[in-house]
């Protein structure tokens, strides 16, 4: 009898018919895909994306050259030279980021006793030239002018878990 | 002079004009049923498919061929030079042959002609030969054996379609594809066949190197078997080629089990509808069945394929003609020329 009914079930395609019902019911099904470059996924606030420098509300930039990230970075892609200010307060004169050796590891804004250095939400960041990707501080601190916004509603959010 | 011109012009310009009837639009139906091929598995895999290119993404067939087109055609400096540009265009002008003698509708045929279905089995079986040139041409190790397992694969599954054949034509008593469809004016040829059709049709997805039986292009061992070598217009022949001839066996399908281009009931609503359209709907509906059997079906081992062909279709396949030839003589229905 066993014999009987595996060789019904081979003749007659039972597996093969059961596998294209299986395929034909996923056709009718809502599909999953996400029209990227119109429509993007949610990104957590704890998400490392492109670098930026922040500033305080009244315009000064955050960073005070303490070097901390700088040390911290295992990839050592960052770069900076410190001088005092004609004010006597210390300031970076070089602040650079090099984000093709970036590993997005986010130590550096672990490191930043001033917030300054921060991984925003912005992963768009692709470029045509090498060149581009060497990102100095006037890119940085422009990065963070235009998300700061963003930046500030993250860091706000993952406050209590810091 | 204008003797000539209405003696022989006239004639061979009609010919020419109605080629180009058949072939503008099954090149239509190629460059669509790639697109079609990337929507129906698309939508089986839960994506959507491409969608960007044109309204609903219609016009991405046509921008891979512009993209084939303005690409660099390379030869490589092993090959035989003539048989590998020679091997795209056999490949595709085989593929283009065999639908002169296809009927679209009563009458509507190219070439009319008294053994269409020997002639349209003997195109299908110089399919290989596009294959092996390429195959051998390339001077290439992948190329070569994607060409001998094609070329292994494509004459164990002939012998299954020949015996496919053989069953319909014992049913209708003439090797005129027109003839074939008129005799299927009461029932169509699938359902007292139903165990033909499904040989017949798993044996065309091994005929033209479909999913599950697509060992010849085995991207998983062979990078792409007989055509890795072929890039540009080259390429793209191939690929037309191929697709066409996906097309030509769902037409062979319709024609010789689905009553080509008769409505499946002889009655108000169905007969509106002009033959051709339900011959490219059947068409179209073979077809789908081809993309919808590659996404839902892993490739076959090279020793199952072959066992299914020569130890399951043959002796099933023979088996068939025997009965149905004994049934035709035992009930006098055997058809009398």
């Amino acid at each position: 009898m066993a014999v009987l009914d595996r060789a019904a079930r081979s003749l007659l395609l039972s597996e093969i018919v059961s596998g294209l019902a299986l395929t034909l019911r996923y056709f009718f099904k809502p599909k999953v895909t996400l029209n990227y470059p119109f429509e993007k996924g949610p990104i957590s606030s704890r998400f490392r994306g492109e670098h930026a420098l922040r500033r305080y509300p009244n315009g000064e930039e955050r960073c005070i050259a303490c070097k901390l990230c700088e040390a911290v970075c295992p990839a050592l892609a960052i770069t900076i030279e410190a001088e005092p200010r004609a004010d006597g307060s210390r300031r970076t004169t070089r602040y650079d980021i090099d984000m093709t050796k970036c590993i997005y590891c986010g130590l550096c804004q672990e490191a930043c006793p001033v917030d300054a250095i921060v991984e925003g939400p912005n992963f768009e960041f692709a470029t045509e030239t090498r060149e581009e990707l060497m990102y100095n501080k006037e890119k940085l601190l422009a990065n963070g002018d235009r998300w700061e916004a963003e930046i500030a509603a993250n860091l706000a959010a993952e406050a209590p878990y810091r | 002079m204008s003797e000539f011109l209405i003696g022989y012009g006239l004639p061979a310009a009609t010919i020419v004009a109605q080629v180009l009837l058949i072939v503008v639009p099954l090149l239509v139906a190629v460059a669509f049923l790639t697109y079609a091929e990337r929507k129906v598995i698309a939508a089986i895999q839960l994506r959507k498919g491409p969608n960007v290119v044109g309204p609903f993404g219609l016009l991405q067939p046509f921008a891979d061929g512009l993209k084939l087109l303005i690409k660099e055609t390379v030869i490589p400096s092993g090959a035989n030079r003539v048989v590998f540009l020679a091997a795209p265009i056999l490949t595709f002008l085989l593929s283009l042959v065999a639908w002169a003698v296809i009927p679209f509708d009563y009458g509507l045929v190219l070439a009319d002609i008294n053994v269409g279905i020997l002639y349209l089995f003997a195109i299908s079986s110089l399919g290989v030969y596009g294959i092996i040139m390429a195959g051998w041409s390339s001077n290439s190790k992948y190329a070569f054996l994607g060409a001998l397992r094609s070329a292994a694969q494509m004459v164990s599954y002939e012998v299954s379609i020949g015996f496919v054949i053989i069953t319909v034509l014992l049913c209708v008593g003439s090797l005129n594809l027109t003839d074939i469809v008129m005799a299927q004016k009461n029932v169509w040829f699938f359902i007292p066949l139903f165990p033909m059709f499904v040989i017949f049709f798993v044996s065309a997805l091994a005929e033209t190197n479909r999913s599950p039986f697509d060992l010849p292009e085995g991207e998983s061992e062979l990078v792409a078997g007989y055509f890795v070598e072929y890039s540009s217009m080259s390429f793209a022949l191939f690929f037309l080629g191929e697709y066409s001839a996906m097309i030509l066996m769902s037409a062979m399908t319709s024609i010789l089990f689905l009553g080509g281009w008769l409505p499946p009931f002889d009655i108000a609503p169905f007969n509106w509808i002009p033959g051709p359209i339900w011959f490219a709907f059947k068409i179209a509906l073979c077809l789908f069945v081809f993309l919808w059997v590659r996404a839902t079906l892993p490739r076959y081992r090279y020793d199952q394929l072959m066992r299914l062909g020569w130890k399951v279709f043959l002796p099933f396949s023979l088996l068939w003609v025997v009965v149905t030839a004994g049934v035709l003589m035992a009930t006098g229905w055997i058809p009398r020329a």
